[in-house]
């Protein structure tokens, strides 16, 4: 008898289906022999669990299939009750009195790229995700006066504050609303930093880690409000094959960086519907950083890119965007706010160059600190 | 005297994956978990999910052969809901404050323990069965889950006789049988 056959009679033995007489002879034939014995038990612990498995399986898909014909029919408020879970937090008030240093110029903040981070998402996914934040682990305030200064440079981040994380941000509403990953902002305040180098203050509006969505204010007197967004924000969902590119801020010398890819699929990890997967090369500190197709549209914020493969990115949706502002209009701290998403469509030009030349100064790099 | 006969019912219905059993335990429990979860740091996606976990755990604990449920199945409920928020606000290092709760609980740790053993169980021949690749996946999942016979398999994956067809089958078994017990524990 071969293995097959072997394996075929155990579970013709195991499903009842033998006749007696057939039944009585492999009973001896088991008797006899420990090895078919053990394989018996082994198959009948196997068929054991993939009944477990089967029953569990077609029993999830019965319960999620009812829940959403549930909540389809409104049988449920989600939005109502939902409000709680967002934070709002007003951190800035600890921080108004800023201490000016002196310093060099070249930046008195180093930031220590050696001492760069990944962050992995805890429990969701393990190890296979990787957030794109910049982790700094270290900084050093250079306060030594050098002889030749040619600017003064003053800190907006308070005196003895720590930089503890760091990503890319953008404008949505040139009122101040830069919008950024939660995860980017693990700090109790933080700074906005323009392609330029300049800093302005900001305020932590809204931080929800489901979504992985923050909202940030410019709360700044150097702030010059900008002219109309050279984008427009895209609520209908892209396409697949789609060719898309990035600004942000993931070196630390403050250059802004140009990145260009493709959507590659409608979902993200695990099938994940509120994210696109995208091919771009993602570095940390690309986390906040927008997505852009070639229409002059924001498609996605960049948050994360899987950890085995190269190249494999994910972006949060930019419909996302409108359940934000939503969420805001419905809670009593925020709906004075006022966020207003640029629906309008921008006829810019869709030459590559130009478009950078024009969005770069709606890009800022985020500074969390504690 | 007339409830006990409803959650009896109840109980029977879901045992049998009847639809209306699951959407009545939905309609009259999902609420309690929904303001339960959103009023500890969580949100209303999380209380679905968990929601759906808890009733996989009621789903499971129906198909034992003696099973015996000592409380109301809205207790029962609420307690494993209450369990599994309570780990996964730990994971996510949010667990600070005690929980604000108004319904009662009883102990449901053994169960919850039954549970994630099934659990693991579960995710281990779900890995084993993606892994396989195709046509074995396809061919295993039409026979085990979709219950298909041997003939309208063979015809479905262009195999001459059913024969052929079970042939194959056996092999892939084999591969997944492999694939299973090197992650699987049988000591437990």
């Amino acid at each position: 008898m071969d293995d097959i056959q072997l394996q075929e009679t155990i579970e013709r033995y195991l499903t009842g289906d033998m006749s007696v007489e057939e039944r009585t002879q492999f009973e001896a034939i088991r008797k006899a022999t420990p090895e078919i014995d053990q394989m018996v038990i082994e198959h009948a612990m196997f068929l054991r669990e993939m009944d477990i498995y089967v029953n569990r399986k077609n029993f999830s898909k019965l319960n999620k299939q009812v829940f959403n014909q549930l909540l389809d029919a409104g049988t449920w408020a989600p939005e109502a009750e939902q409000s709680t879970s967002s934070r709002v937090i007003q951190l800035w008030s600890k921080y108004k009195k800023v201490t000016a240093i002196a310093a060099s110029v070249g930046g008195f903040i180093a930031l220590f790229t050696s001492a760069m981070m990944l962050f992995f998402f805890p429990s969701i996914n393990g190890n296979q995700i990787l957030e794109l934040s910049k982790a700094v682990e270290k900084i050093e305030q250079n306060q030594k006066v050098q002889g030749h200064l040619l600017n003064e440079v003053k800190t907006k981040v308070p005196e003895n504050a720590k930089l503890v994380s760091g990503g890319s941000g953008f404008l949505i509403d040139t009122k101040g609303f830069v919008i950024t990953n939660a995860h980017v902002l693990k700090g109790e305040g933080a700074i906005v930093v323009n392609s330029l180098g300049q800093e302005f203050k900001a305020t932590i509006v809204y931080s929800d880690k489901n979504s992985d969505l923050a909202l940030l204010k410019i709360e700044d007197e150097d702030y010059k409000q900008a002219k109309a967004l050279p984008f427009t924000i895209r609520k209908k969902s892209s396409d697949l094959g789609e060719d898309i590119f990035t600004l942000g801020f993931p070196r630390n010398d403050n250059d802004i960086v140009y990145g260009k890819g493709y959507l590659s699929a409608q979902t993200g990890f695990n099938g994940d519907s509120n994210t696109y997967q995208i091919q771009i090369s993602a570095n940390p500190g690309y986390s906040g950083a927008p997505v852009f197709n070639e229409k002059n549209e924001l498609i996605g914020i960049m948050s994360s890119r899987q950890k085995l493969a190269e190249g494999v990115a994910f972006a949060i949706k930019s419909d996302k965007l409108f359940d934000l502002v939503e969420t805001l209009e419905e809670n009593e701290l925020t709906k004075d706010l006022n966020v207003k998403l640029n629906k309008q469509k921008v006829k810019g030009s869709k030459n590559r160059k130009a478009q950078i030349n024009s969005f770069k100064n709606y890009i800022y790099s985020v500074r969390a600190f504690n | 005297m007339k409830a006990e006969l409803n959650e009896q019912a109840l109980l029977k219905g879901l045992a049998e994956n009847d639809s209306k059993a699951v959407e009545a335990l939905y309609k009259s429990h999902f609420s309690m978990i929904q303001h339960f979860v959103t009023n500890n740091n969580g949100s209303f996606d999380d209380a679905r999910d968990i929601f759906q976990e808890a009733m996989i755990a009621l789903y499971e604990k129906v198909q034992l052969e003696h099973f015996t449920l000592s409380c109301q199945i809205k207790t029962y409920l609420f307690s494993i809901c209450k369990n599994l928020w309570l780990k996964r606000l730990q994971q996510m290092g949010k667990y600070s404050t005690p929980l604000s709760a108004q319904e009662e609980s009883i102990s449901v740790e053994e169960d919850l323990d039954q549970f994630e053993k099934k659990d693991a169980a579960f995710a281990i021949m779900d890995r084993a069965l993606n892994s396989l690749g195709e046509p074995c996946k396809s061919l295993l999942e039409g026979y085990y889950l979709n219950k298909k016979g041997m003939q309208e398999l063979a015809s479905q994956f262009g195999y001459t006789n059913a024969d052929n067809a079970k042939n194959q089958k056996y092999k892939c078994l084999m591969r997944l049988k492999k694939l299973f017990f090197a992650q699987y524990n049988i000591g437990e």
